[in-house]
Formats: C-alpha cells, sequence, structure tokens
C-alpha cells in the first residue's frame, strides 16, 4: 500500500497537523511515512499545504508532484492541486467558499461541509478532524484506533484531555461525507 | 533502549546534540533551520544534561565561540543556513588550522546572497573545497532522511574527534523541514572532565597541572615550519580519504545508467529510478554520503558498465565536478538540477535521463 496525499489551504485551519495526525496514525500501524511542508513566509490566512506519503515499503521521493488524494480547503489550492490529482484518485473539499467546483471527472469527488458543521458544533478547532473523518470514510487507509494513538503521540500530554472531542469530530465527520455524484 | 517518533530533521538535530553527549551549542537563527535551536531551547538540556545553549548575537560569534569550546576539548555544535555559513567561513579556516573538532549543520537554501529561504544544494563547493581560505577540507556529511540527520550528529562528532576536524552535516531544506519517523537514540552521558583530560589533553586546553601547557593555535610564522605543518594536514586528509567513504548503491549491480545524487535529490532521483525501471531503462543510483571524502574511487568503479551518469543537485552543477574528476572521460557525465530554491520533480529527472541516452 502506498498512498499520496496532498492537504492544502488557509494557515490556521490546521492542515499542517491533520497531515501530522495522519502520519502518526500510519507509524502506529508500521507504516513508512513522510510529513513535507510547503514553508515559507507564511502566516494565519496565507496558503499553507503539506504532503503526506503513507507506504508499507520505504519512501523514496517525499517530494511528488502528482497525488493519489487531494484534501482541499479554499479555492486557491483547488485551482492549484485538481489537475494534480491522479486519475482515477480522490478529490475531497469543503465547499465552504468555493465557487467554481471541481470538474475533473475521472477521479472520485467527495464533499465534507466541515466548515458549517464545526460552526454548529460551536467549535471551530475541530475543523481539521471532521475533514480528517471524512477523508477517512473515503479512503479508510488507516484505522480509527490507530488515529487515536496517533492523536495521542502528536499531541502535548496537556491536550490529552481533548482527545475524545476530537475523536467525536472524526467520526462524526465520517456521517457528513458525501460522494459527489459523477457529472 | 531506543524510542520511535515523528520529527523533523531539524527538531532531530537538536535531540541528537542532546542524546549524544553535546556539551555546547552556540547560534543565531535562519530560515530552514530555526527549528534546531528552537527545539533546544524547548527541551532545556541545561537543566538536564547542563549542556550549554546560547544565541549568540551573529554567525561570527557563535563559530568563535564554538572555537572556545572546542579548545577545551568539549563536544560543541552550531547550525545555520548558507548566508550564514558565509559568515563563518573565517571561523572553519581559524577551526581547521587549530586542529579543533566540532559540529558545524549546514541546512542550505537558495543563493547567493540573502537569496532564497527555499531548499537548495548550492553550498557544495562551500562546503567540501574549504569554505574558508587556505588548503583545508571540512569532513562533510549528507543526510538523506531524517533518521540520518539523528545519525549523522553522533557520526560527526566521532569523526571530528577521531580526526581532530571540524565535521559538517550538509543537509537542505527539505531534510531539515520534513518529518519521518526516526529512531532515537538512547541518551549518552556528557563527558566528565576527567575524561576529556583522558582522551584530549594531549592537545586541548584542560587545565595544566603536571604536563607541558597546551597551545591552540592557528598561527606560524616560520614557512618552514607552516609547511611542515600543512604537509601534516594534507596527510590527514589522505588518511580520512581512504578510511572514512561511505555512500549507497541501488540497482546497481545490472545498471547501464546511473544517477548520481546526495541529500533529498538522491530521494527524487530514488523515485526517478523506479518511474525509468518501470519503463524498461536500466537505471541507478548512487549516492554520496560523504561529500568530502567523495567516494571517487567507488562510483569510478562503476564507470565500466555504464553508458553514462547524470548527475542531479538543487544547483547550476558543482558535485558533478567530483563526478567528472572521478571517471573522467571513459563515458558521458550530464549535470540536471533546478536552483534558486525550486525543487525538480521525480519526472523531470526521468525526462533529463532520456535526454542524455537520446543526446
Amino acid at each position: 500500500m502506498k498512498e499520496e496525499i496532498i492537504i492544502a489551504g488557509f494557515g490556521g485551519q490546521g492542515v499542517l497537523s491533520m497531515g501530522k495526525i495522519l502520519a502518526y496514525s500510519g507509524i502506529m500501524q508500521d507504516q513508512e511515512v513522510t510529513w513535507m511542508p510547503s514553508y515559507g513566509p507564511e502566516m494565519r490566512g496565507g496558503t499553507a499545504n503539506v504532503t503526506v506519503i503513507l507506504s508499507d515499503d520505504r519512501i523514496s521521493s517525499p517530494i511528488v508532484h502528482e497525488f493519489d488524494t487531494a484534501i482541499i480547503l479554499n479555492q486557491q489550492s483547488l485551482d492549484k492541486f485538481e489537475a494534480a490529482v491522479k486519475s482515477g484518485g480522490l478529490l475531497l473539499y469543503d465547499p465552504n467558499g468555493i465557487t467554481a467546483p471541481p470538474t475533473r471527472t475521472d477521479v472520485s469527488i467527495f464533499t465534507v461541509a466541515a466548515t458549517e458543521e464545526a460552526a454548529k458544533m460551536g467549535n471551530a478547532k475541530v475543523f481539521n478532524m471532521l475533514v480528517l473523518g471524512a477523508f477517512l470514510k473515503a479512503k479508510p487507509i488507516v484505522q480509527l484506533e490507530n488515529v487515536v494513538k496517533g492523536l495521542q503521540k502528536s499531541l502535548p500530554e496537556r491536550a490529552h484531555h481533548l482527545i475524545p472531542m476530537n475523536e467525536q469530530a472524526i467520526l462524526r465527520g465520517m456521517e457528513i461525507v458525501e460522494r459527489r455524484a459523477s457529472a | 533502549m531506543s524510542e520511535l517518533r515523528l520529527m523533523k530533521g531539524n527538531e532531530v538535530v537538536a535531540e541528537a546534540a542532546i542524546r549524544c553527549g553535546c556539551d555546547a551549542y552556540f547560534g543565531y537563527p535562519i530560515t530552514p533551520q530555526s527549528e534546531v535551536m528552537e527545539t533546544l531551547m524547548e527541551l532545556q538540556p541545561w537543566e538536564t544534561s547542563g549542556m550549554v545553549v546560547l544565541q549568540a548575537e551573529s554567525e561570527t560569534a557563535s563559530i568563535n565561540m564554538v572555537y572556545g569550546a572546542a579548545s577545551a576539548g568539549k563536544r560543541v555544535m552550531t547550525s545555520s543556513s548558507s548566508p550564514g555559513i558565509s559568515l563563518m567561513a573565517e571561523g572553519l579556516s581559524y577551526l581547521a588550522g587549530a586542529e579543533l573538532p566540532c559540529l558545524v549543520v549546514d541546512v542550505s537554501r537558495g543563493g547567493p546572497g540573502l537569496g532564497t529561504i527555499q531548499p537548495s544544494q548550492a553550498d557544495y563547493f562551500m562546503a567540501t573545497k574549504g569554505g574558508g581560505h587556505g588548503d583545508f577540507h571540512l569532513i562533510v556529511l549528507a543526510p538523506a532522511s531524517v533518521q540520518e540527520m539523528h545519525d549523522f550528529v553522533f557520526l560527526a562528532f566521532d569523526l571530528a574527534f577521531k580526526y581532530r576536524n571540524p565535521a559538517m552535516i550538509l543537509a537542505d531544506g527539505v531534510i531539515g523541514q520534513m518529518m519521518e519517523k526516526v529512531q532515537l537514540h538512547a541518551p549518552l552521558p556528557r563527558r566528565t572532565d576527567e575524561e576529556i583530560a583522558r582522551s584530549s589533553g594531549s592537545w586541548a586546553v584542560t587545565g595544566k597541572r603536571n604536563r607541558r601547557r597546551n597551545i591552540i593555535t592557528s598561527v606560524e610564522l616560520d614557512p618552514a615550519v607552516h609547511e611542515k605543518f600543512n604537509q601534516k594536514l594534507q596527510a590527514k586528509y589522505a588518511a580520512i580519504r581512504e578510511q572514512e567513504v561511505r555512500y549507497e548503491e541501488l540497482l546497481c549491480s545490472d545498471a547501464e545508467y546511473l544517477i548520481a545524487a546526495y541529500g533529498i535529490s538522491a530521494r527524487i532521483g530514488q523515485k526517478a529510478v523506479e518511474l525509468l525501471r518501470a519503463e524498461g531503462v536500466k537505471a541507478g543510483l548512487f549516492r554520496p554520503i560523504t561529500l568530502f571524502p567523495f567516494p571517487a574511487k567507488e562510483i569510478a568503479a562503476r564507470a565500466a558498465q555504464l553508458k553514462g551518469i547524470l548527475c542531479v543537485e538543487l544547483s547550476a552543477g558543482q558535485m558533478v565536478e567530483d563526478v567528472r574528476l572521478s571517471v573522467g572521460n571513459r563515458l558521458p557525465v550530464a549535470h540536471f538540477g533546478r536552483n534558486g530554491g525550486v525543487i525538480h520533480s521525480p519526472s523531470e529527472v526521468v525526462e533529463a535521463m532520456k535526454k542524455m541516452i537520446n543526446d
């Protein structure tokens, strides 16, 4: 198994930490992982993206330009990465703020209204875990128990009381993800 | 014994420094390596092992603090990125001239000048051909993974003390910024003053007591004496060339075409080899791990079976000169590399290889 994933959105949406939790989940099931962020003079509200690779075998390049999965959280990132999804791959996006939805017909397209759901839940911070849940429903590459272990490893001890809330959000994301009918 | 973690290359340099019993770190922040000092400040090793961590007023100050601590036989290090290493050039020459062991980590970025904060491998010449005035070499290790960032901190200190020579880890912005899983070494204690006096007392300024005094200096005004000293340095570099070459070969046994690359370009090159093999091209990867000493004999030994070598670097072509010196005119040696902070994709490397094959 090898999965090459790009997660892209605004700084402050939890893009990098979602990638980190996903990578840790892979480690928990004995996989090789790489996590490569875009870095630069970036800030809250700017664009942020991270490439995460999970594989049963040694990973060659952490830098790839085509992806099995794109998790897209704003219009700029959709414009940038829609064409980079491999044919037959998966594109998951939050429709909030998307004015020009994806047009690819050779990839599976899923949506998750995570911004809206996080607002309903009254907790914007679980946004990225709703998205992660949606992704894992669409493509169950890591088991939920390993994600919880991943949360334990990637969060500092003082934040461990927040793990049940994050787990709830992952489960909720799994419920609200929708497969878009092919065009 | 050991511990499995997901960490950035920069973070792991800090962890490894503490775990290998490092006595002191002096540095000045610069992207893309600032996490080295940030992690040290978070871990506060002065509370546990007693390691000193100090943010100096500049890179020039950092490298001279390194000189001072190294003179006392301490395990001491600094880290920076390309423009910061340029500022340290004078200090590196003095350290080499005074035969002082230390570790310098360069997480390189695009130059020249202030350049860009994005990854680059354009510091190869600076790292391997001196990086300061005079006839000297650093021992240069090139990690291609986060695990090697960890392991090479231990290795660099071992080699630095074995040869009384500054060692450099030459990484790049990708290796510094990316996370991979890493097996951490169990912590080793710092050496006591008595242990330092025993192992380095023949040269270090450890407090005179009952021996002749040790003098740390790089000045010698008598040319005859200074020539002898230079010959001794060269003999040391010859021994390092003889004994410390490290490299990795992947899919080389039946290869007709070789990608020669180090650091992040070796990872990208490995993916290119996978793609080329899938298309029926017998490609292999040769990865120098030590850039000084360069694995010249080892790559030359492959030349007879090869039809061409493509040297892939995030630069306009620097290591390619050493590859050409190693294999001579026996076969075509080409270079491919994006630069200025742009990272080549595996498919671009595949295209460059096909172009070389067809030319």
